[in-house]
């Protein structure tokens, strides 16, 4: 691979990220000018980054290489920053948004100007995301800078590795090599058979605990995965409950505090843990240690996403990885077998890489400007290099770069107040230089929900006055959580049961308390979508019952009275039952679809049965199912074809009724705000620096409306309708979902509830909406306190 | 027991609709609070109406931040929308109907028109405001710091009572939230005890600011109070100790 850009694949722990530096280090070998980066190595974590720095500068130094190494993250001081931009090291480590920030850089061209090779590392959790398109964008900048620069992609296991190859290539149409690493030996991979009863729905794995504890202790050190952070911190509590013989048991997850988690993954690199739990924060990384167990507590939703996991373990190449997969329901079992033999074939089904972000084209056009004057057209050709935005229409560039000077609104109010203006000279330049300031304070794809910080609080009484002061820091939580909090609430967080204490200008206080139930649950659904490709495999094992000797016998069970009271449809059938229970009459359906694309599918169907006259009343979608109940009798109405289910499940829904519900919707809502800020249309919060800036913000659900009442075609609500489709609504899915049951659908009127219906239905306590539910839930709280009042209650 | 909300028959209904349901009383004078945000007098066919703010997206579009210049055509819609329901002899605005002294300059020809047609559809008062103490004279109507409806007090800002007063203002753009089902619902509000109403904002592109904040719990003993929230479909009323 001498100077030529390649795709390395291969397992974790190959190797890979020393043999993407090797060329590099064998070029610098040799006696050199210093003149800028040689090699820019690009990751996506921080802490990873600073990692590889020290992993690197060990051989360096014992090798006596003339070469110098540099980190660049957030946390790079100003002073530092300056100096690389005066003296720029050999070598450059840095992250996505930094390489974006460098080339806004007026100085960039001059640092660049001799680049010979870009490493982007875990390039696979890059590609499918916001960030992993501003990159390529980035890319192609830096690209022009240096056109000789070879780019080198390392990648776990993909289930498209060409795509991967294309998205590396430099003029976008020739895709790199792919060099694939050895894959090492095959896992083993076990289901844990538990004596215990396996509970019918929900996502705690407690009655597993007693077990999985044992597994710990036999092992030298584990990794539990969990899917959700409410799950860690539940999982971590129940093991210390359990843990009799006080091994050292950690927790790590993205909402504690940097200090605390690095404390964690030093403790584990020593070896002085025994096991962690933790999220997809630890997905990623070098090597944490001697972990020779990975845990997988709920169903790993994705068989790439296992084998990525149990890759954490066990980093030497010849012995095989060992995993504990633990269902927790009836469902998870069959989703953790399909994991399970997916697993063993090695079958991946990573996603398509994202493309095509005009929101993330809007935020790079802005940081180009900073950059200094530019030609439209020369800049067109250099983004449409990226494979990213190979398809990107002239159209929609121009009405993007209009989008960034004026705000691209028909009404043409702001051309005097525009950021970029094209001179005489045919160039675009900023207005104004304060704009440059904006963009370094705004830029990044990563939209996260607004945060505030839990410290831990001393409470002194002082003359009958509780006086409460906050100390050491614990990490962060939403801030919608914690302002539905009263004074005295308790809730679990960073591995305590905490009381909540009230707010301060830092954020938030808490005691600890020594209560094991808190009050107010943070319950939260599992994070990721079921994968199709796993999906596809549950439906499999779940039509053929020669497949069910593998599961527990409750399992079994289970199956085998679903086929006695109801049915078991084919893999290619979508199974519907409609039955009555205490005196309302439910719609179950099974599309095995994920919960995004089933919670779409559950807005459309109570449309279209709210206008068919079935009075729908509600409904649920879980991972698998779908349920709705209703007032008139289904079964009777579609025996009496009165209604068709055919045309019920008829793919027009993704129609005007999409239409209709998309206007009012609050996930759409959701998905504008994401789009506006990395568009840079609202400023992002900054926790803490709200007060100093005179920050104005309007709320940007008011400019949703009001956008959409009277320019839907903008930009941005182009750019949000285009992520819902692949997100929060997931229409593609729902798409295909429909399109493949159509003619398909296997309908049971049944007289009760049927097995495999039990847990959708035990889900329904949990959560459950109808429409967006506020007016609901308002007229609910009103009236439920005018029966207080009336002493009804 | 699952969740089956049955749908609750609106009060009044979005996008306008005056409530036959609710009543806001103050001296013995009853006011109804409109969906939209407005509230109406039925003994004086007075609307009134707070906080337009009126230009507002293109104050701020000089600062470089360019929201949808939208925002004053979308006010008046929902205005005229508002007129053409409660037929009004009076319109009364609270202040701070533009958002600032430049709006008249930049407001564009098309809604320049619509708002004079407004201000000539009934005898129109403008209550000046913080943000507009100088209301542009060619519009139509009077200029005014403050109005006495049937012995209540129309005012921009809140101000301190005497004993034997009345007043209904803005200027705070009250909002308040309920938690339910361990969902917070946040809307705009109109929040009252018996003699001291204060009206949502209108404009659309005006937020809400929380009825738990210091400037409320000046103004209002303990939680004395309702607020009558304005959520999609209808308006809701709650007494303030179950708001936040």
């Amino acid at each position: 691979m001498k100077g030529e850009s390649a795709l390395l694949i291969s397992p974790t722990g190959g190797g890979k990220t020393l043999a993407g530096f090797l060329p590099s280090l064998v070029e610098l070998s040799e006696a050199h000018e210093r003149n800028g980066i040689h090699t820019l190595y690009i990751s996506p974590l921080k802490a990873l980054a600073v990692d590889i720095a020290r992993n690197l500068e060990a051989p360096v130094l014992e090798m006596a290489l003339p070469v110098t190494i540099e980190t660049r993250t957030g946390d790079t001081p100003h002073s530092r920053r300056k100096r690389q931009r005066e003296n720029p090291p050999d070598i450059l480590i840095t992250t996505p948004e930094q390489v974006s920030l460098l080339i806004a850089d007026p100085g960039a061209a001059h640092m660049l100007r001799h680049l010979k090779s870009i490493i982007l590392d875990e390039l696979h959790s890059l590609v499918t995301s916001k960030r992993g398109v501003l990159l390529s964008l980035a890319l192609s900048r830096v690209q022009s800078f240096a056109p000789e620069a070879r780019r080198i992609g390392l990648s776990a296991t993909v289930a498209d590795p060409e795509a991967l190859q294309s998205w590396l290539a430099p003029t976008g149409n020739r895709p790199v090599p792919l060099v694939m690493g050895s894959a090492g030996a095959a896992p083993l991979i076990r289901i844990l058979k538990s004596a215990e009863r396996v509970p019918w729905s929900g996502h705690s794995s407690r009655y597993a605990i007693e077990e999985v504890y044992e597994e710990i202790s036999r092992a030298k050190m584990t990794l539990i995965f969990v899917n959700t952070r409410s799950q860690a911190e539940l999982a971590f509590q129940w093991l210390w409950e359990a843990n009799e013989a006080h091994l050292p048991i950690a927790l790590h997850h993205g909402s504690l505090d940097v200090g605390q988690r690095r404390k964690v993954e030093a403790a584990m690199a020593e070896g002085k843990l025994k096991a962690v739990v933790c999220t997809s924060t630890l997905d990623l990384g070098i090597d944490w240690g001697d972990v020779d167990l990975v845990i997988h507590m709920g169903a790993p939703k994705g068989s790439s996403r296992l084998l990525q996991r149990i890759g954490r373990s066990n980093h030497r190449l010849d012995s095989p990885s060992e995993a504990l997969l633990v269902p927790s329901n009836r469902f998870e079992v069959l989703e953790c077998e399909a994991a399970l033999q997916a697993a063993k074939e090695n079958a991946q089904d990573t996603e398509y890489p994202a493309v095509l972000k005009l929101d993330v084209l809007a935020q790079h056009i802005l940081g180009r400007a900073c950059a200094g004057p530019f030609d439209g057209h020369e800049f067109f050709a250099e983004v449409t290099r990226a494979w990213t935005y190979r398809n990107l229409t002239r159209a929609d560039f121009d009405a993007a770069m209009d989008y960034v000077a004026t705000g691209g609104y028909a009404l043409r109010a702001y051309e005097k107040y525009a950021k970029l203006k094209r001179r005489e000279d045919g160039l675009w330049r900023l207005t104004h230089p304060l704009i440059a300031q904006q963009y370094r304070l705004n830029m990044g794809t990563i939209v996260e929900a607004a945060m505030l910080k839990v410290r831990i609080a001393s409470v002194k009484r002082r003359a009958g006055k509780r006086f409460v002061t906050g100390g050491r820091s614990l990490g962060e939580l939403e801030e919608w959580f914690l302002s539905q909090l009263s004074i005295g609430d308790t809730f679990r967080f960073a591995g305590e049961v905490l009381r909540f204490e009230g707010l301060d200008e830092f954020g938030a206080l808490a005691t600890r308390t020594f209560d094991s139930d808190p009050m107010v649950p943070s319950y939260e659904g599992g994070k990721f979508p079921l994968s199709t490709y796993l999906a596809e495999r549950v439906r499999e094992i779940l039509s053929s019952p020669a497949k069910w000797k593998t599961l527990p016998f409750q399992v079994q069970d289970w199956l085998a009275m679903q086929r006695e009271k109801s049915v078991i449809p084919r893999a290619h059938q979508m199974l519907v039952e409609t039955f009555p229970r205490a005196e309302k009459h439910y719609l179950v359906c099974y599309p095995f679809a994920g919960r995004l694309a089933q919670q779409t599918l559950g807005m459309l169907l109570t449309r279209r049965l709210e206008r068919w006259g079935a009075q729908p009343l509600g409904f649920s979608a879980s991972e698998y199912a779908l349920v709705i109940w209703t007032v008139r009798d289904l079964s009777l109405m579609i025996s009496s074809g009165r209604l068709s289910l055919e045309k019920l499940f008829d793919e027009d829904m993704l129609g005007d009724d999409l239409e209709a519900w998309l206007a009012e919707s609050n996930l759409m809502k959701r998905t504008f705000r994401n789009a506006a800020i990395i568009a840079g249309l609202i400023e992002r919060r900054w926790p803490g620096k709200e007060k100093t800036g005179r920050q104005v913000t309007v709320n940007s659900d008011l400019i949703y409306d009001v956008l959409r009442s009277h320019q839907p075609d903008h930009i941005l609500l182009r750019a949000a309708w285009d992520d819902a489709a692949d997100g929060l609504i997931d229409i593609h899915r729902l798409g295909s979902l429909l399109k493949r049951i159509k003619g398909q659908l296997l309908h049971r009127a049944l007289d009760t509830v049927s097995p495999l219906a039990v847990p959708a239905l035990l889900e329904i306590a949990r959560e459950s909406i109808y429409g967006e539910a506020h007016d609901a839930l308002l007229a609910e709280a009103s009236g439920a306190l005018i029966d207080e009042a009336m002493g009804l209650v | 027991m699952p969740f089956s909300p049955k749908l609750p028959v609106p009060s009044s209904t979005r996008p306008w609709g005056l409530s036959k349901e609710h009543r806001i009383s103050l001296n013995g004078i009853d006011f109804i609070p409109d969906l939209s945000g407005a509230l109406f007098a039925p003994e004086f066919k007075a609307l009134l109406i707070a906080d337009l703010h009126l230009e507002k997206a293109s104050n701020m579009a000089r600062r470089g931040v360019h929201l949808p210049p939208y925002d004053t055509r979308a006010s008046l819609m929902q205005l005229e929308a508002v007129i053409a329901q409660s037929r009004p002899e009076q319109l009364i605005f609270l202040g701070d109907s533009f958002h600032d002294d430049g709006a008249r300059e930049r407001i564009a020809e098309a809604d320049l028109a619509r708002l004079r047609a407004l201000a000539e559809s009934a005898a129109t008062i403008w209550i000046t405001g913080n943000h507009d103490p100088h209301p542009p004279t060619d519009i139509g109507g009077r200029i005014a710091d403050h109005v006495v409806l049937g012995g209540v007090t129309l005012r921009h800002e809140p101000k301190f009572l005497d004993a034997d007063e009345f007043e209904i203002s803005g200027h705070l753009h009250p909002g308040s939230a309920v938690s339910q089902r361990g969902k917070r619902i946040h809307c705009k509000c109109f929040i009252a005890d018996s003699r001291r109403l204060i009206m949502p904002a209108f404009g659309s592109f005006t937020g809400g600011l929380s009825i738990s904040a210091p400037p409320f719990r000046a103004l209002y003993v303990e939680r004395n109070f309702h607020v009558w929230m304005l959520s999609r479909r209808a308006i809701y009323k709650f007494p303030g100790k179950r708001v936040s």
